[in-house]
């Protein structure tokens, strides 16, 4: 009984990894309907930037997150400025394909620099250290803190959206990119500073995920997969949606490893699956399709 | 000295040519009726204006600068605000969020957020309200009041009476008196000319794309302007 209790409240952890792929995902998407191919790979890249800086300078890789967060929301902001503005318009085809090409130069470019092999961030006796929450029941510090930092992300970006001037522009923006520009509101500036909200919480995400499980070059399709179905499972345009879509795929995939540890992946699709089939919507969608 | 000109202003959507060789002038504080039929260029003329869709540089002047293929927003910071044709409100956005955004230039001049709701009452009621869970009067009311919040000194209103009963088209009509006593100029693009005679000092008639007919409202035939509207053959 108790190891079904753990595997479950395992796979809800992990759902705080999921949710922090899908956000910035969903920023995006939801601003300027642009589907970001290369957000796995923008997430990878993050963590293989905090190694490098870590293999030079011996800095704690959560102190490398004061750095890297800025410079990943700075770079996501120029490059919507300068490649992602142009490719928006009325086709839906350009972004997503050079979304896609980003994707494959990320991949390989971390490839030559990097190598093929696998790595993990050494985040010292962080991830191996737990707390009893109930007699036998043991739950990974690490997992829960990431849960916590997920939904603390989600919950900041719902107050900054819902309550700031900001967050009005950028959802007016969402609602109609060019009548904002009747309130003189540059749409190409909002744009980036979606992306550079997109990029900082990739960021959080690849180095909280490059200190927990391993990755190489070629891991960031996996993590895109898993950000769009908890995002599809929550319903779209709604951010606590996939908090909730996340700990659903986390728990079919724990599920799926304690049956037959081939099977992690493959139960995770099923139950995204299964879901489209029941609700093509989502849980809890919000935004009209 | 003209607040706007247009001196042989054409526009394009691709290789359509929309506009062929406009010129209108707008003095400050003057209302400006813009009439003619679907397709004439009426909406045309006001997206080059707000530059909403781009024109050559010197064939729009405001406040004797060129402005013609300006950025839209750039604009609205030197004083051009429109009210666009199906008033566009953004529906994720309550009305008083609507209205704020309005004032993101931070223009200084007599509107503020209660100036507009004491030239609309009934916003002040709703404004918690999403803002297209409104009636249609109560939308324009807000798309309105959204514009003045950038205190323009030019203020354009494309079928602002679109869709709406003749009772609710008065009431938004009413508010006009009291935008141009703010020191507003105003263009009003309408297809209902008896609703445009009414307010305006000068009227220009549009037929595919030309000046066809201009003048005082009040020295206008309405025969004159139906077969300007229509294209009458003589």
């Amino acid at each position: 009984m108790i190891s079904w209790v753990d595997i479950i409240v395992q796979g809800i952890l992990v759902g705080g990894f999921y949710a922090l792929f899908a956000t910035g995902l969903s920023l995006i998407f939801g601003v300027m309907r642009l589907v970001n191919l290369a957000h796995g790979d923008f997430i990878v890249l993050a963590a293989f930037v905090t190694l490098a800086i870590v293999q030079q300078t011996n800095i704690h890789p959560l102190l490398c997150l004061i750095a890297i967060i800025p410079l990943m929301a700075a770079f996501g902001y120029l490059l919507q400025r300068v490649v992602l503005n142009r490719t928006l318009g009325k086709n839906i085809l350009p972004p997503l394909l050079v979304t896609f090409g980003l994707s494959i130069v990320i991949q390989n470019a971390l490839l030559l620099t990097f190598s093929a092999d696998s790595q993990k961030l050494p985040m010292g006796n962080l991830t191996i250290q737990s707390i009893e929450i109930l007699p036998g029941l043991n739950i990974g510090l690490y997992p829960l803190g990431v849960l916590i930092l997920a939904a603390a992300v989600i919950g900041g970006l719902q107050l900054f959206l819902y309550k700031t001037p900001l967050g009005a522009a950028l959802r007016a923006t969402s609602d109609d990119s060019t009548t904002i520009r009747l309130m003189g509101i540059d749409n190409r500036h909002i744009f980036g500073l979606a992306t550079a909200l997109s990029f900082a919480v990739a960021a959080l995400a690849g180095v909280l995920m490059g200190g927990y499980t391993n990755f190489d070059p070629a891991s960031g399709p996996s993590n895109l997969l898993f950000g769009f179905e908890a995002i599809i499972i929550g319903g779209l345009g709604n951010l606590w949606g996939t908090l909730l879509g996340g700990m659903i795929l986390g728990v079919a995939q724990a599920i799926g490893a304690e049956i037959n540890p081939g099977y992690q992946v493959l139960a995770g699709h099923i139950a995204f699956l299964a879901i489209l089939l029941a609700a093509p919507r989502g849980l809890f969608p919000r935004m009209a399709a | 000295m003209n607040l706007l000109e247009t001196k042989n202003l054409t526009a394009f959507y691709g290789d359509f040519q929309a506009l062929f060789g406009i010129d209108i002038t707008v003095a400050a504080r003057e209302v400006i009726g813009l009439v003619g039929a679907n397709g004439a260029g009426k909406t045309t003329l006001l997206r080059s204006v707000t530059g909403l869709l781009s024109a050559p540089k010197t064939a729009i002047t405001f406040n004797n600068e060129p402005i013609g293929g300006a950025r839209a927003e750039t604009l609205v910071k030197k004083g051009i605000a429109m009210v666009p044709e199906g008033r566009k409100l953004f529906p994720s956005l309550s009305v008083e969020e609507n209205l704020k955004l309005g004032a993101t230039t931070k223009r200084e001049g007599a509107w503020t957020l209660q100036k507009v709701f004491d030239l609309f009452p009934i916003l002040e009621e709703r404004r918690q309200n999403p803002a297209t869970k409104l009636s249609g009067g109560q939308q324009q009311m807000v798309a309105i009041g959204r514009a003045l919040m950038s205190n323009p000194t030019l203020l354009l209103c494309d079928e602002i009476s679109l869709g709406l009963a003749p009772i609710v088209i008065a009431d938004v009509y009413r508010a006009l008196p009291a935008i141009r006593a703010a020191g507003t100029a105003i263009i009003v693009v309408e297809q209902d000319i008896s609703q445009t005679l009414r307010v305006a000092d000068r009227l220009y008639c549009l037929r595919e794309g030309r000046v066809v007919l201009e003048g005082p409202a009040a020295t206008m035939n309405r025969h004159a302007i139906a077969d300007a509207y229509f294209g009458a053959v003589h």
